[in-house]
This record gives C-alpha cells, structure tokens and sequence, in this order.
C-alpha cells in the first residue's frame, strides 16, 4: 500500500507538530509539506497535488473554506478545527472527515482510512461545492480568484458586474478582469440581491455601479456604468430593475 | 407565605401599627352621642383590630393572582368588592360579638355606619398597599434577573475555540515539551477559575482583572508562539480602582483573535492603563489584517462590555473604538474609585 501524501494547513505550530506525531504514529501517511496561512495552502497544494489535506478553518489570509475553492482538482480534504459550527457546512463541501480538536489518535487513524477508502471518488468543481456549503442568508463578503500561483481577493463592494464565459465568469473590479471556473448561476445565488442584479443571461451587475439605462432597439435596453461601460439588459433584467428602482427606470 | 413573615421586626412593627389603629379606634367609639367607657371602647377595638390584622394581610394572594395591568377590569371590581363585602361583614361580626359579651346591648348600635366605613377604608387600603408591594418586589426580582442574565453572559463568554485550541496545544506538548504542557495546564485553569468565579461579584480591583487577562495571554502565548508579542505598561496607582469584572481581557481577547489571529507574522499587542485626572484610562492596540472578512460575532464582547460599563458608570463610562489603516485601538475611560464604587 502506497503512502498517503498529505498537506497540513493550520496557523498554530503546536497544532501541526501533533499531526506530525499522529501521522508518525498512524504510519501509512507522509506529511510533505506543512503550511501556516491560507496562501501558502493554495501554492504548497497546487505545486504538490497530495493525495489528502487537512485542513483548519479560522487562519489568515483565506480560510479554510477559501483555499478549497481555489484547488482545482480538488483534494480529499479533512477538516481538523476546534469548533463543531463548521461541520454542516464541511461535509457539504464533500470533506471526507471532520476531526474535533482534541482528538485521539485512535480518531486520527479512522479519518486515514475513509480517506483512502474514498480516495477515486470524483468530487464535485471546488467552487460549486463551496457555494453549496455558504450558509443560507449568508451572502459572499469577498471573492477568491486565483491567477497561476497568484490569489486575488475581490472585496465584494469592489465588485463591478460579473459576465459568464462559458464555464468561466469573468468578474470585473477596479478596470481589471478576473477569469474564475463558475458559473453565473452558482455565482447569483452567492451575492446579495439588495446589491446585484441578473441583468441579462450573462450578466449580473453591481447595481450601486449604473449611471443610466438607456433603449438600445426596439425591445432592448443597454446599462451604462459609471465608468461608461455598457451591459445588456435583457426584457426581465429590466423587469427586475424596476420592481428594484420603481417604474420611471 | 406573606413576605411581612420572612422578618420578625417588619412583623412587630407592622402589629404596633395596628395596635396604634386600636386605639384610635377606641376614641372613635366614645365620640359623642356615645356613652362607651374608655375601658370598654378599648376591650372591643384592640382585638377587633389585631384579628383584621391578619384578614389585612389576604389581599396579598388575590392582588398577586389579580395584576393590575393585564386583568379584566370587570373581574377586578367583582374580586375585591366580595372579598371586601367579606371581610367588613367579619368586621363588624366581631365587634358585635363583642359587645354582646361585655353585656353592652344597645349601645354599640349607633356606632355601626362608622364602624362600617372605616372596616371597608382599611380593607380596601390594604389591598391599595399590597399592589405597591407587589409593584416593589416586581422591580428587584427584574433587577435580579438582570444582573443574573449578566453574569450567564459573562460566563458564556468564555470562547470555546480558545478552550478546544488550549487543549490540543496541550496535548501536543504533552510529549515534545511535558513542561510547558504543565505549565499552560495551570494558567488555563487560572483562567478558568478566575472567570467562573466572578459570578458573585459586582466588581473587582483593577490589578485583578490584569492578573485574569495575562493568565489569558499567557495560554494564547504558547498557542500563538513568536506571533503574539505583548507589552504591558501599567501605572502603580490604578490598581485599586475598582471596575466591573471582564472589562479588559474581553478586549485583549478580540485583538488576539480578530488582530493578531488574521496576521501571517502575528504582531504586538500594547496594553496601557493610567490613571489621569480621576479616571482609571485604558487602552489596547494591535494589528490587523483590513482584508479579513468582518467575523459574524463582530462586535458582541466590545458591545458586552461598552453596555456593563454604561450600567455602572452612566455616561461616564466610556469605551472607544478606532481602526486606522491596519491598526485597531480600544479605549476605556471610567472614574477611578478606590474601594467600594458608589452606585
């Protein structure tokens, strides 16, 4: 039997020198790199490609829940973290195992063996899956968007409009584009209707961001942006704008 | 049980009363036209009024049953005008039982309306006094509930990530470093201690809640590692201002959490407390990271200790807050009294 490679990502040193004892002592796993901090997550776990991760929820820069959407393909992933608030939401990210700090190692060693039990399992697209796993009522505060080894955070007031290209959505923030594998309906149910809306098939807009609404054809309207950009408006994206700003739009 | 029952002195004096009753009573009884001796007049009025004593005190279970403000106005009249036609009628019952005992015949006669009346006037003053002293035990049974509800707060306070993170760096020390595992064993449960047992208190001298908060930094110490560094500075007098308890390691518990917690390098928190002008100033600064997402929670330990302040101290207790680029800055100015604070 082949040895699981694995990540382990968690801020605290202590909390990562015990799953380097755990996995010494579990044997059948090799830690090959262990990282501090969300960015380095993302790097360490696209250059390596390990079998399995563990992962806590609460560090700096990304959290748990960010770096998984930002790993494509993504990785068996075991979330290891203090507080059961989170287990809901990891297991509708599809993580194999949910460990509760602290745990035995007798806990440790069951987790390693769903891991491999589960290990050529496809897994959902890690964006899709994040999105499933936002609570309910709960709309996106940022965006993560990785560019090569570079990740990207897009506050969402910084947030201009979004177009969907195929399987990527392009978001659009502070005259620069980001490429991000999601689709646009994935990405609607994410934001904060009070602040976005599906303008047209393929667009969604930062509604604080229109200057005017202008006809275009007949049964056509354009969106001009602040910036002077022009969108689409589809007929029900004009219907949507007007049950938002009232019938004069 | 009446409450005039849980003190024996409330109980006499309240029985001198009635006695005082008795012998206004009595004058009352030998008003002219009346030929009543005063030996007479007082046999009949003192244990007429000692045994409406006791049917005084009966208002107390129908007003508690019957509050003023959310009963039927029609059951309210009906309720006590019976229980007032009653207790008149055992009134009057008595006296009259009485005078037929002291051989008095006729002579009490011409006294009956008066005598009525003022039966009814104590009855019904006597409910009058039972609604205040319900209304009175209603306000400090609320006053302790709410200080109740505080204390819960507080003791919920303590964050279970902080608790469940504690442990396991225990029990990864447990082998690579037994001694400090011991070590952080014991400030954990200084921690502990200290902050469950506040329950009791009203408030705490100002070197107490200090010693509290660096038994906190301490454990975070060993948790965080060379990512929290934390400096101190504290003038000798402000120890012995006295404050409500969990004022500052609320605060410090944010930057750690909040600041130090979102930075990759960690960074310093600066802890300073002085007393100028008759106000015991505090302040804790850290680092944070201003792309973090705002934590749900955000907001509730600062909120939570601006709120206690403002109860003890009104509006001169003061909490502050300021975020400037990636610094944030928490401010408390209270009055600083030593020994017992005036409320």
């Amino acid at each position: 039997m082949n040895n699981l490679r694995a990540v382990s990502v968690d801020d605290e040193d202590l909390a990562r020198q015990l799953l380097r004892e755990y996995a010494c002592e579990s044997g059948g796993v090799e830690i090959v790199a262990e990282c501090a901090n969300g960015f380095d997550a993302v790097k360490a776990i696209g250059e390596l490609k390990p079998d399995l991760v563990f992962l806590d929820v609460q560090m700096p820069k990304l959290d748990g829940f960010e770096v998984l959407e930002l790993i494509d393909p993504p990785p068996a992933v075991i979330f290891v973290t203090a507080y059961d608030q989170f287990a809901m939401r990891a297991f509708d990210a599809h993580a194999v195992d949910y460990l509760l700090k602290p745990f035995h190692v007798d806990r440790f060693k069951k987790s390693l063996e769903r891991a491999r039990a589960r290990l050529g399992e496809p897994r959902p697209r890690p964006a899709e899956l994040t999105a499933a796993a936002r609570p309910p009522g709960q709309k996106l505060e940022r965006l993560v968007v990785k560019d090569g080894s570079k990740v990207h955070i897009i506050p969402i007031h910084k947030l201009d409009y979004v177009e969907a290209q195929d399987d990527y959505i392009a978001l659009r923030s502070d005259k620069k584009t980001y490429l991000k594998q999601q689709t646009i309906s994935s990405i609607e149910g994410q934001l904060d209707p009070g602040r976005f809306a599906r303008i047209h098939r393929s667009y969604i807009v930062n509604l604080e961001r229109i200057a005017r609404i202008e006809p275009y054809t007949k049964d056509s309207r354009v969106a001009v942006l602040q910036d002077g950009t022009q969108l689409p408006v589809s007929r029900s994206g004009h219907a949507k704008l007007k049950v938002i700003w009232g019938e004069d739009v | 049980m009446h409450p005039i029952f849980r003190n024996k002195s409330w109980f006499a004096v309240y029985l001198t009363i009635w006695a005082t009753l008795g012998v206004m009573l009595a004058a009352l009884l030998r008003v002219p036209p009346s030929t009543l001796a005063w030996r007479d007049a007082l046999v009949i009025a003192e244990p007429l009024c000692i045994f409406f004593a006791f049917v005084c005190l009966t208002p107390w279970y129908v007003c508690r049953q019957l509050p003023l403000a959310s009963s039927d106005r029609m059951k309210l009249l009906v309720y006590h005008a019976s229980a007032a036609i009653l207790a008149t009628a055992m009134w009057i019952g008595i006296a009259r039982g009485i005078g037929y005992l002291l051989d008095l015949g006729g002579q009490l006669y011409s006294e009956a309306p008066p005598l009525i009346a003022v039966g009814l006037l104590l009855y019904l003053l006597s409910v009058a006094l039972h609604y205040v002293l319900l209304a009175v035990e209603m306000s400090r049974q609320a006053a302790l509930d709410a200080r109740d509800a505080e204390l819960r707060a507080l003791k919920a306070q303590i964050n279970p990530h902080f608790l469940f993170n504690s442990l396991n760096s225990i029990t990864a020390l447990t082998t690579s470093d037994p001694g400090r595992a011991r070590e952080m064993c014991i400030r954990l449960s200084d921690f502990l201690r200290h902050t469950l047992g506040l329950g009791e208190r009203e408030d705490v001298a100002w070197h107490e809640e200090l010693d509290l908060t660096q038994a906190y930094l301490d454990v975070e110490q060993i948790r965080f590692g060379s990512r929290l560094q934390v400096e101190v500075h504290v003038d000798n007098e402000c120890g012995d201002c006295r404050v409500p308890p969990l004022v500052l390691q609320p605060l410090v518990e944010n930057a750690v959490k909040h600041g130090i917690a979102t930075m990759v390098g960690g960074g310093t928190i600066v802890v300073d407390s002085c007393v100028r002008d008759g106000q015991l100033c505090v302040s804790v600064e850290n680092c944070y990271d201003p792309d973090s997402p705002a934590p749900r929670r955000h907001g509730l330990g600062l909120r939570n200790v601006r709120s206690r302040l403002q109860t003890r101290f009104g509006a001169a207790g003061q909490l502050l807050t300021r975020a400037d680029g990636n610094r944030f800055r928490a401010e408390i100015a209270v009055p600083c009294q030593n020994g017992r604070i005036i409320v």
